[in-house]
């Protein structure tokens, strides 16, 4: 039996897991979202509102959710993938805080004082949401449609004259990658039981990014491993007292100067997949 | 049969018209070659024909439809390919994959969310088939960017043709390239063309395009000044005093 400080830990990692495919399914096509905290919000809302207001079972109102925020995205998605870079980034980080201010003021489901009543959900029932998505992404990484949102990342133009509909396949991924960040959020609502603004906010758009970054932007396992490291780093370096956030911080710049594609990639994955064939 | 024609096409850019009243038109499994001074005009007619910048006035018909207006991909799917003059490739991807990434899509959209490996027999095939083409076997797996500069002008030739076109565009294919790989690349065009493809190809090489294309344009300061055969063109005193000058002479 798991001991419950090591659940929680592995709760709050397949949480972060879901948030950080969320990131990395948008930036396969070379945008980067600052915003999916927002998603997040969206899909803790409107899930707790369905379960426990309307009683639906939580795999439903899971995927209901996921299908509100998916709407959205590509609602937002088709003006703001206009945007490049730095300035997209910003725009969906403005988006993240529209969400959680229309939270902070959305008084029909707490407001400022956040929102309760949801049913404790398991340990396994977040991780085989986790899992299913995470195949799902790996069977997309071999498909042609992957492929289509790595030639958008790789260059835009030259995607477009071998004629992809760039602007479909951004906004597609902008909006797949919000209803992952919605599944993410119903888990959340339903593992704290309770929730309010505030724990969509910026930094949780960040740690979804770090955790691309740090476990691999190019693969999805990446998101896994940087998941991991990310809650689990910071309680392995409690024995620093005070000194721990600053040296998981130095950490993450000492990763990122040795491995600037996150520590897991493709050839890495090649070579132990090797390595397991030959033994 | 005319696969693509451009009836007075006009484009400027501020104050300068980069193409004045461009009409020309690519017949059915012909090579069709564009020449001009640099300056003259030619990658604005390629861009103007794949929809990268829209036509201030005039039209563009390809395959009997009217495209003037259409976004690159629409064309670019509709029997358009072409090659870029400082080569463009997918920095991520290998060799394969950019055989893969450009072909027609599966009719039924789903199946293009599955791995290639189980889903796409038709797409492998034809990725195969534009390797053997091409002799690039030997770098199937390899980043393509990391190749050398002649094979990859093969790739990126190789990824025009499995998006199976009725019409290449070809922009300074040879530009870089020894005589050696030159002659290399016209055998090969050669062999396209036989299998029904029609070419149209803008080149600085005066001795390629001569060899290799059935009828040529000359554009200078963005007009046509000249049309006719290689031997046509060649000997017409306007050509000569625009861009030939007297080394060709």
């Amino acid at each position: 039996m798991m001991s419950t400080y090591y659940a929680g830990l592995f709760a709050d990692i397949g949480i972060l897991f879901l948030g950080a495919m969320s990131v990395y399914i948008i930036l396969a096509t070379g945008q980067l979202s600052l915003g999916n905290a927002g998603f997040m919000g969206i899909g803790a809302y409107v899930a707790s509102f369905l379960t426990v207001e309307m009683h639906l079972p939580l795999t439903a109102a899971l995927v209901a959710s996921a299908l509100v925020a998916a709407v959205i995205g590509v609602i937002v998605g088709f003006p703001a993938l206009r945007l490049k870079g730095i300035y997209l980034a910003i725009a969906t980080l403005g988006f993240g805080e529209v969400v959680r201010s229309f939270l902070l003021n959305f008084d029909r489901m707490g407001g400022a004082g956040g929102f309760h009543g949801m049913k404790h959900v398991s340990l396994e029932y977040i991780w085989t949401w986790a899992g299913l998505i995470f195949l799902l992404i790996v069977m997309l990484e071999r498909s042609r449609l992957w492929l289509e949102m790595r030639a958008v990342h790789d260059d835009e133009t030259a995607a477009n004259l071998v004629g992809l509909n760039t602007t479909m396949t951004k906004v597609g991924a902008f909006g797949s990658g919000a209803a992952v960040a919605a599944i993410s959020g119903g888990l959340f609502a339903h593992h704290y039981v309770y929730i309010e603004p505030g724990n969509f906010g910026f930094e949780r758009s960040i740690d979804f990014v770090l955790a691309v970054i740090l476990g691999g932007s190019t693969v999805g396992a990446g998101a896994a491993v940087g998941a991991a490291l990310l809650v689990l780093l910071p309680e392995w370096l409690r024995f620093l007292a005070d000194w721990r956030l600053a040296a998981f911080g130095v950490l993450l710049v000492l990763v990122l100067l040795t491995r600037r594609q996150g520590i897991l990639d493709r050839p890495l994955l090649d070579k132990l997949r090797f390595r397991r064939a030959r033994s | 049969m005319t696969v693509l024609s451009l009836s007075n096409v006009s484009k400027s850019f501020g104050g300068i018209r980069a193409l004045s009243d461009v009409s020309l038109s690519v017949p059915e499994g012909r090579i069709v070659g564009v020449i001009g001074p640099n300056g003259a005009g030619k990658t604005t007619l390629f861009n103007v024909i794949t929809g990268a910048y829209r036509a201030a006035s005039g039209e563009v018909v390809l395959g009997g439809e009217t495209i003037t207006q259409w976004p690159s991909w629409r064309i670019m799917r509709s029997g358009v390919a072409r090659t870029f003059q400082n080569i463009r490739l997918f920095a991520s991807m290998t060799v394969w994959e950019h055989l893969l990434v450009a072909q027609p899509r599966q009719n039924a959209l789903w199946r293009n969310a599955l791995p290639v490996s189980w889903a796409d027999a038709e797409a492998r095939t034809r990725a195969e088939d534009a390797l053997t083409f091409f002799g690039l076997e030997q770098y199937r797996d390899v980043i393509a960017r990391t190749l050398p500069y002649g094979i990859q002008r093969k790739v990126e030739m190789a990824r025009a043709l499995t998006a199976k076109p009725k019409l290449l565009l070809l922009d300074e294919p040879v530009a870089g390239m020894n005589a050696e790989e030159a002659a290399d690349l016209r055998t090969l065009f050669r062999r396209l063309n036989e299998r029904g493809l029609s070419i149209l190809l803008i080149e600085h090489d005066m001795p390629f395009v001569m060899t290799l294309c059935h009828q040529l344009y000359v554009l200078d300061f963005g007009a046509l000044i000249a049309e006719g055969t290689p031997d046509e063109v060649r000997t017409n005193p306007l050509v000569l005093d625009a861009y030939l000058g007297t080394e060709a002479a």
